[in-house]
C-alpha cells in the first residue's frame, strides 16, 4: 500500500457519510452510517494487516504530506500505537451506530451525521502528524459532542452539554499557547520532529503544566473529572461508549505522545503530582463509585478510576508501566463501551437508570445476565480478560519506580470488584422485586450482536495479548529509552534475577522482569 | 501641489464619489422608484472601485506628498471595506421593502461612506485621517437614524452622533498636541520627531488619539455607544456597522500606531493591551446577559476587537499580518452571522429580534439553524472552523513577540466568550420550537449566507492566499 493515501480515505469515508446524512430520511441515515462505519474498520483492519509491526522498519508509517494550510500541514502518519487506537476507534463505532439503531428516533440523520464526523476527528487526533493539525481535530471533537448531548441526552443534558464542553475547552486553550511557544522555538510543526527536540528543562515544566490541564481533564484525572459522571449520565448509550471508549483516550494519547517525550524532565520532576492525584482518584472515586444508585454514574465513577490506573502507568517510566496504560486505555474502551451497552439495554426497556428499579434479572434475561456477568468481571480485572494484562502490567511497572504508589492503587482493584459485583448483585441477582423488570425480554438478536464482538476481542485481549502489544512494542521501547534519562529512581531495588534451567526453577514466572512486582499486583 | 499622477492613487475614491454623485442625481430627480435601480448601481461602483484598487497598486506607496497611502496595506483594507459595504447594500434590501422604507438614500449613504472609510485606511496625515473618519461617521450618523418613524432608530442615530463627536473633539485634540509638540501632522513627520524622544506633552497627544479611535473601534472602556446603536440602528444598518467601518477604524488605529506612534511603541503598547484585555473580558461576560441577538452581537464586536488589538499590541509585521486576517474573518462571518439574523421574521413576515425566538429553529429551518451554528461556533473560536484561525494568528503573534503572557490570558478569557455562543447554539438546537419563523428566506440573504458559510468551513484552504496578501500588507507600514 505504498503512497496510498489510506489515512486520508479512512477519514474521508465517514465525512462523505456525515454529509450524506444529513439530506437523506431516518432509515437511509441509519443504513448510511452503518456501511460508512462497516467500511472504516474494514480499512483499519487493512490497515492493521499492513501496519510493519517488526520494529525494523520506520517508526511512522502510512505518512501523508500536503503543505496546503500555509502555517501547518495535512500531516498524517502512525506508529503502532496510533494504529491500536484507530483500531479501537473503527472497531466501536459500527457498534455505536448499532446502539442508536433503535433508541434514537428523532432526528436520526443529524444523528448520525454527528457521530460519524466524530469518527473522522478521532481518526484525525491519533493519525495527526502536524500539531495544529492535532489540536484541531482534537478541539473539534467538542462540537459533535456537545451536539449529541444536548439534542438526544437525557432530562439534564444542557447543563451536561454546557459543563462538557466549557470545561475541556478551558482546559485546552493553554496548551495551544504551549504549542505556539514551542513551534517558535523548534520551529517545525511536526510531531516527530519534536518528540526529539530537547526543550530546555526549566520551560518544559511549563508546557508540561500547559499540556497536562488539556490532558487530565480529558483523561479525566481527579479532581478535573467532574464533568464526566454529567455527560455520561446525560449522553445517550453510543454517546457514553464513544466518550468512555475513545475520547477519554485522548487524554491517555496525549500523554504518550507529547508530555512524555517532549517534557522528559518535567514529567519526571512532577511525576509525584500525577502520582498523587492518580492514588487518589483510585481510592476516592472507587469509593464514590460504590454509593452511587444511577447505573450510568457507577460505571462513570469507575471510568476515572481505571484511567488513574492508566495515568500512574504511564508515569512509571518504564516499558511494563506503558504498555500496561496503553493496554489498560484499549480494555477499559472495550470492556466499560460493554458495560454502557448493558446499561442501554435496560434502559430502553425500562427507561430509568436507577438501579433499584431493576432486581433479579438473571431469571427472566439469561443471555443478557451472563454477557452482563462477563463484562463486570472484565471491569474487576479477572485474569483471562483484557483488563487484567493492562492492570496488572501497569501496577508492575509502576512498583519499579514507587512501591507506595503500586500498593495504594492496587487497593483500586479490590474496590473495583467490590463496587461492580455489587452493581451485579442488586442488578441480576436477588427477588424480583419489580414486576416491569421482571416483564422485560431478553437480548434481542441485534442486542446480542452488539455485545459479543466485543466479548470475542475481550478474552482475545486477555489470552492472547501479544496481538495488541507487537505492534506498539517498538514504540513504547523508543519512547522508554527517550525517558531513560531523566526517570526518576525507583524505590523498589529490584534485582533481575538470572534466568535458570527449567528443573530449578521454583515456580514458572522466572522469565517475568521482575519478580516481586507479580506478588503485589493481584 | 496636486501632479496628475496622484489622481491615479485615489483612483477607488474617484470612482466612488463620482458614482456617488451621479446616483444621488438619479435619486434626486428619479424619486423613491428608483431604489431598486440605485441599489444595485451602487453595488456595480463599489465593484468598479475594486477595480480601480488596481490602478492604487500601481501607482505605488505615496501620493500628494505623503498625505495619502496607496500601499498594499490600505489596497488590503479597501478590498475588504468595499466588499462589506456591497454586502451591507444587497443584504438590505428585503428588510426595507418590507417596511415601506426602501428608499435610495441607504446605497449612496453607503457609498460615501466607503469614500470616507478609503480615506481614512490610506491616510498619511493627521488632517487626511480627520477628514476621512468625519466623512464616513456623517454618513453612519445619518444612517443610524435611517428609520425616521421608529423611536429606537432616531435615538440611536442621535446617541452615536452626540458620543461620536465627543469622540472626534477628544481625537482632535490630540491631534493639536501631537502637532503642538512634534511640529508635524504627518505620520511620517511625527514618527521623526518621537524618534528624539517622546516628550510629555507628546505622550499626552498620543493618550487622546488612541483614545479617540478606541471610540471609533469601540474597545472598552469607549465602547458603550455600541450596544444601543447596534440595537437601535435598522439591522442591514447593524450589519454595515459592524463590519465595514470596523475594518477602516481597526486599520487605521493600526497604521496611526505604527507609522506614526512607531517610535513610541513601548508607550502605546501598555494602552493596547489593557484596552484589548478589556475589551475582550468585558465583551465576553457584558454579552452573557443579553437577550436581544442584535446587542449580543454588539458585545460580541468588542469582544473581537479585544482580540484583534492583540496583534496590534505585539507592534511586529507578523502582529499586524495577524491583525489584518483576523478582521478578514471577522468581516465574513460577521455578515454571515447578520444574513442569519436577518432571516429571522416571524409568520407575517415582521423583524425578530429576541434570542428566545430562535428557539427550535434547527427542527423548521434546518439550513438556517446549520449556518447560525456554523457562524456561532467560529466566532466563539472552534475549530475547524476559519474563525478559530483568526484567534490563531493573533495569538501566535503574541507569543513569537514574546507576549505569551497575554496569549495566555486572552485565550483564557476567550472561553468566557464560548459561553454566550453557546448560548446561542442551546437555543437553536436544544431548546423546544415556539412560533415558527417564515418559511423561507430572501434569495440574495441565502446565496451571501451559502458564500459565508462555505468560507468559514473550508477556509483553512485559503491560508497560503491569506497569509501572503496580510503579510504584504503588513509589510508595507513598516
Amino acid at each position: 500500500m505504498d503512497g496510498f493515501p489510506i489515512l486520508s480515505l479512512m477519514m474521508a469515508v465517514p465525512m462523505a457519510g456525515a454529509i450524506a446524512c444529513l439530506f437523506v430520511g431516518a432509515n437511509n441515515a441509519r443504513w448510511i452510517a452503518l456501511i460508512a462505519t462497516l467500511i472504516d474498520f474494514v480499512l483499519g483492519m487493512a490497515l492493521w494487516a499492513n501496519f510493519d509491526q517488526s520494529g525494523s522498519g520506520a517508526q511512522w508509517q502510512f505518512q501523508e504530506y500536503a503543505p496546503i494550510f500555509g502555517k501547518f500541514a495535512w500531516a498524517l502518519g502512525i506508529d503502532g500505537i496510533a494504529l491500536m487506537l484507530i483500531a479501537l476507534t473503527v472497531f466501536l463505532m459500527p457498534i455505536c451506530i448499532g446502539a442508536s439503531w433503535r433508541a434514537i428516533e428523532k432526528r436520526v440523520g443529524e444523528y448520525m451525521a454527528a457521530f460519524l464526523f466524530m469518527e473522522v476527528l478521532m481518526i484525525g487526533v491519533f493519525a495527526a502528524q502536524d500539531l495544529y493539525l492535532f489540536y484541531i481535530m482534537f478541539e473539534a471533537g467538542l462540537i459533535p459532542m456537545y451536539l449529541i448531548i444536548g439534542i438526544w441526552g437525557g432530562a439534564d443534558r444542557i447543563y451536561a452539554s454546557y459543563k462538557f464542553f466549557l470545561y475541556t475547552l478551558l482546559g485546552s486553550v493553554l496548551m495551544l499557547i504551549a504549542m505556539m511557544w514551542m513551534v517558535h522555538e523548534a520551529g517545525t510543526t511536526e510531531i516527530p520532529a519534536l518528540m526529539a527536540y530537547n526543550f530546555d528543562p526549566a520551560v518544559q515544566t511549563l508546557l508540561f503544566l500547559a499540556f497536562f490541564a488539556s490532558f487530565a481533564v480529558k483523561m479525566p484525572m481527579w479532581p478535573v473529572h467532574t464533568w464526566l459522571p454529567d455527560a455520561h449520565v446525560q449522553a445517550p448509550t453510543a454517546g457514553s461508549v464513544i466518550l468512555a471508549g475513545v475520547l477519554l483516550k485522548m487524554g491517555g494519547y496525549g500523554f504518550i505522545r507529547f508530555s512524555l517525550p517532549m517534557f522528559p524532565e518535567a514529567s519526571a520532576q512532577l511525576a509525584p503530582l500525577v502520582w498523587g492525584l492518580s492514588m487518589v482518584a483510585v481510592v476516592y472515586t472507587s469509593l464514590v463509585a460504590l454509593v452511587q444508585s444511577d447505573m450510568k454514574k457507577l460505571i462513570a465513577y469507575s471510568s476515572v478510576a481505571h484511567m488513574a490506573i492508566v495515568t500512574v502507568g504511564l508515569f512509571a517510566f518504564n516499558q511494563a508501566g506503558i504498555e500496561g496504560a496503553m493496554m489498560v486505555m484499549l480494555g477499559h474502551g472495550l470492556v466499560a463501551g460493554a458495560l454502557f451497552l448493558c446499561v442501554g439495554v435496560i434502559y430502553d426497556r425500562l427507561h430509568t437508570r436507577e438501579i433499584a428499579r431493576y432486581g433479579g434479572l438473571s431469571i427472566n434475561m439469561p443471555r443478557y445476565a451472563l454477557l452482563f456477568l462477563f463484562f463486570t468481571m472484565a471491569s474487576v480485572g479477572l485474569p483471562g480478560t483484557s483488563n487484567f494484562v493492562g492492570e496488572f502490567l501497569a501496577l508492575m511497572g509502576i512498583y519499579q519506580a514507587s512501591t507506595w504508589v503500586a500498593l495504594v492503587c492496587t487497593t483500586g482493584i479490590i474496590l473495583g470488584a467490590a463496587y461492580m459485583l455489587y452493581l451485579y448483585r442488586r442488578i441480576c441477582y436477588g427477588e424480583q422485586v419489580n414486576a416491569d423488570a421482571a416483564a422485560m425480554p431478553d437480548l434481542s438478536a441485534r442486542e446480542l450482536w452488539l455485545l459479543a464482538p466485543i466479548a470475542a476481542v475481550v478474552l482475545w485481549m486477555g489470552i492472547y495479548p501479544e496481538s495488541f502489544l507487537a505492534p506498539m512494542r517498538p514504540d513504547i521501547v523508543a519512547l522508554e529509552a527517550r525517558l531513560a534519562p531523566a526517570a526518576p529512581a525507583g524505590d523498589a531495588q529490584i534485582k533481575l534475577g538470572a534466568p535458570k534451567p527449567a528443573g530449578e526453577a521454583h515456580h514458572g514466572d522466572a522469565s517475568a522482569p521482575s519478580h516481586s512486582a507479580s506478588g503485589e499486583a493481584h | 501641489m496636486i501632479d496628475s499622477t496622484s489622481l491615479l492613487a485615489v483612483m477607488p475614491e474617484l470612482v466612488l464619489t463620482v458614482g456617488g454623485l451621479v446616483l444621488l442625481m438619479i435619486a434626486a430627480f428619479g424619486g423613491d422608484g428608483t431604489a431598486r435601480l440605485v441599489n444595485s448601481l451602487s453595488v456595480v461602483t463599489l465593484i468598479g472601485a475594486g477595480f480601480a484598487l488596481l490602478c492604487s497598486l500601481a501607482h505605488g506607496p505615496d501620493a500628494f506628498d505623503g498625505l495619502y497611502r496607496a500601499d498594499a496595506f490600505s489596497v488590503y483594507a479597501k478590498a475588504l471595506i468595499y466588499g462589506a459595504a456591497a454586502s451591507a447594500i444587497l443584504l438590505a434590501a428585503r428588510f426595507f421593502s418590507t417596511d415601506g422604507m426602501l428608499r435610495p438614500e441607504y446605497p449612496i449613504l453607503i457609498v460615501f461612506a466607503a469614500v470616507g472609510m478609503g480615506m481614512m485606511v490610506s491616510a498619511g496625515d493627521m488632517l487626511t485621517l480627520y477628514v476621512g473618519l468625519e466623512m464616513n461617521s456623517l454618513a453612519s450618523y445619518v444612517l443610524a437614524s435611517f428609520m425616521r418613524q421608529d423611536g429606537r432608530s432616531s435615538e440611536a442615530g442621535l446617541k452615536y452622533f452626540v458620543l461620536g463627536s465627543l469622540a472626534s473633539g477628544i481625537l482632535l485634540y490630540g491631534i493639536s498636541l501631537l502637532y503642538g509638540f512634534t511640529g508635524s501632522t504627518t505620520f511620517d513627520g511625527i514618527a521623526v520627531a518621537l524618534g528624539g524622544g517622546v516628550s510629555k506633552g507628546a505622550l499626552f497627544g498620543l493618550v487622546f488619539v488612541l483614545a479617540g479611535l478606541a471610540f471609533k473601534i469601540s474597545a472598552v472602556p469607549f465602547h458603550m455607544w455600541t450596544p444601543d446603536v447596534y440595537e437601535g440602528a435598522p439591522t442591514p444598518v447593524t450589519t454595515f456597522f459592524a463590519s465595514a467601518p470596523k475594518v477602516a477604524a481597526i486599520a487605521l488605529t493600526v497604521r496611526v500606531a505604527i507609522e506614526a506612534l512607531g517610535p513610541a511603541g513601548l508607550d502605546w503598547q501598555q494602552i493596547v493591551i489593557f484596552v484589548a484585555l478589556a475589551s475582550i473580558i468585558f465583551g465576553a461576560v457584558a454579552a452573557i446577559g443579553q437577550s436581544n441577538i442584535k446587542r449580543l452581537m454588539a458585545y460580541s464586536s468588542i469582544n473581537n476587537v479585544g482580540f484583534a488589538l492583540i496583534g496590534l499590541a505585539c507592534g511586529t509585521p507578523a502582529g499586524v499580518a495577524a491583525t489584518m486576517s483576523y478582521m478578514t474573518i471577522y468581516v465574513i462571518m460577521t455578515i454571515g452571522a447578520f444574513a442569519c439574523i436577518l432571516q429571522m421574521r416571524d409568520a407575517d413576515g415582521k423583524p425578530v429580534e429576541t434570542i428566545a425566538s430562535l428557539a427550535g429553529l434547527s427542527q423548521s429551518r434546518k439550513g438556517l439553524a446549520a449556518a447560525f451554528a456554523i457562524f456561532m461556533f467560529s466566532m466563539a473560536g472552534i475549530p475547524p472552523l476559519f474563525g478559530f484561525w483568526a484567534k490563531f494568528l493573533v495569538f501566535d503573534a503574541a507569543v513569537a513577540a514574546g507576549l505569551t503572557a497575554l496569549a495566555a490570558v486572552g485565550i483564557a478569557a476567550s472561553v468566557i466568550g464560548a459561553f454566550y455562543y453557546l448560548k446561542i447554539i442551546k437555543t437553536i438546537y436544544f431548546d423546544e420550537p415556539t412560533a415558527a419563523y417564515e418559511a423561507k428566506g430572501g434569495a440574495v440573504e441565502n446565496i451571501i449566507l451559502t458564500a459565508c458559510a462555505t468560507v468559514i468551513v473550508l477556509g483553512y484552504l485559503l491560508n497560503p492566499m491569506l497569509d501572503q496578501a496580510s503579510a504584504a500588507a503588513a509589510a508595507s507600514l513598516f
